[in-house]
């Protein structure tokens, strides 16, 4: 094992600014920053609780294409898989946070922070899956 | 409407935060899964980063009783480790692995004009559809 391409600062940084935004909404809303939890309950939903969720999702987007459009340069930004490798991605992550309740956000940074148990399984599971399925495509393959 | 608002401001910070960190990049985040090979920490200090700023704010809150903005704080009620988490949190990592996209990152890079991203995304919103499908029959 090679370490390389570590940037512990723009980590640190990066992750202490997504603990900021979750902590609004916590403190703000009451609400815990699960992006799968909020887009999966904003697709074909209704009621009161709609517009909240569509618009943090109307926030995230609106960061991507804003800093597109303003510090291109700043964007890192490579992609080895192909559209079919995209597309069983995408299917496998949009059924698997439903069923499994959460992702990287709601179980890995929330969850964890509010030592759940049940998050905490959620994580090691989806490590896991995720450091063997890279492994199965690199050295098996 | 102001709901609405700060949710829309939180969810800009939040992929502000993604952007930094790079985890938008979906090579940067196989890197990390690839442990084997040439291996790539920084996701595992974006969590450490973002797991110490929001556990800190977890705990100050609970003193309040009711959110700044809201009637009251909403924690996940499930607090079981039952199949369908595990299975699901699975088939989620395998996902992962193939493309290096989670949920948040896949939403805020799609702003950066890549398709292959749309496609994720489309792929991911039939997903949920599908989930949606499956639990409504059974």
């Amino acid at each position: 094992m090679n370490i390389v391409n570590f940037t512990p600062v723009a980590a640190l940084t990066g992750g202490a600014i997504i603990g900021l935004a979750a902590a609004a909404m916590w403190w703000l809303l009451g609400r815990i920053s699960g992006i799968s939890g909020i887009l999966g309950n904003a697709i074909g939903a209704r009621g009161p609780d709609l517009g909240w969720r569509l618009a943090f999702i109307a926030g995230l987007l609106t960061a991507g294409v804003l800093t597109a459009v303003i510090f291109p340069g700043e964007i890192h930004f490579d992609m080895e898989s192909g559209y079919l490798r995209a597309i069983l991605a995408g299917l496998l992550v949009g059924f698997g946070t439903q069923l499994g309740s959460g992702c990287t956000s709601g179980h890995g940074v929330c969850g964890i922070s509010r030592l759940s148990l049940r998050s905490m399984a959620a994580t090691v599971s989806f490590m896991a899956a995720g450091i063997l399925t890279v492994f199965v495509m690199r050295q098996v393959l | 409407m102001k709901r609405a608002f700060i949710s829309f401001l939180c969810g800009l910070v939040f992929g502000a935060g993604l952007i930094v960190s790079q985890m938008t990049n979906p090579e940067k985040v196989i890197g990390f899964l690839d442990v084997s090979g040439d291996w790539d920490p920084s996701l595992a200090l974006v969590m450490v980063g973002a797991v110490v700023v929001f556990a800190l704010a977890y705990r100050l809150a609970l003193r309040r009783h009711v959110p700044l903005f809201d009637e009251r704080f909403l924690p996940p009620e499930k607090a079981t480790v039952e199949r369908p988490l595990i299975i699901g949190s699975l088939m989620f990592g395998v996902g992962w692995g193939i493309a290096g996209f989670c949920p948040g990152p896949a939403l805020v890079s799609s702003g950066f004009g890549d398709p292959r991203v749309w496609a994720f995304v489309a792929a991911m919103m039939v997903g949920i559809l599908l989930f949606r499908t499956t639990r409504r029959s059974s």
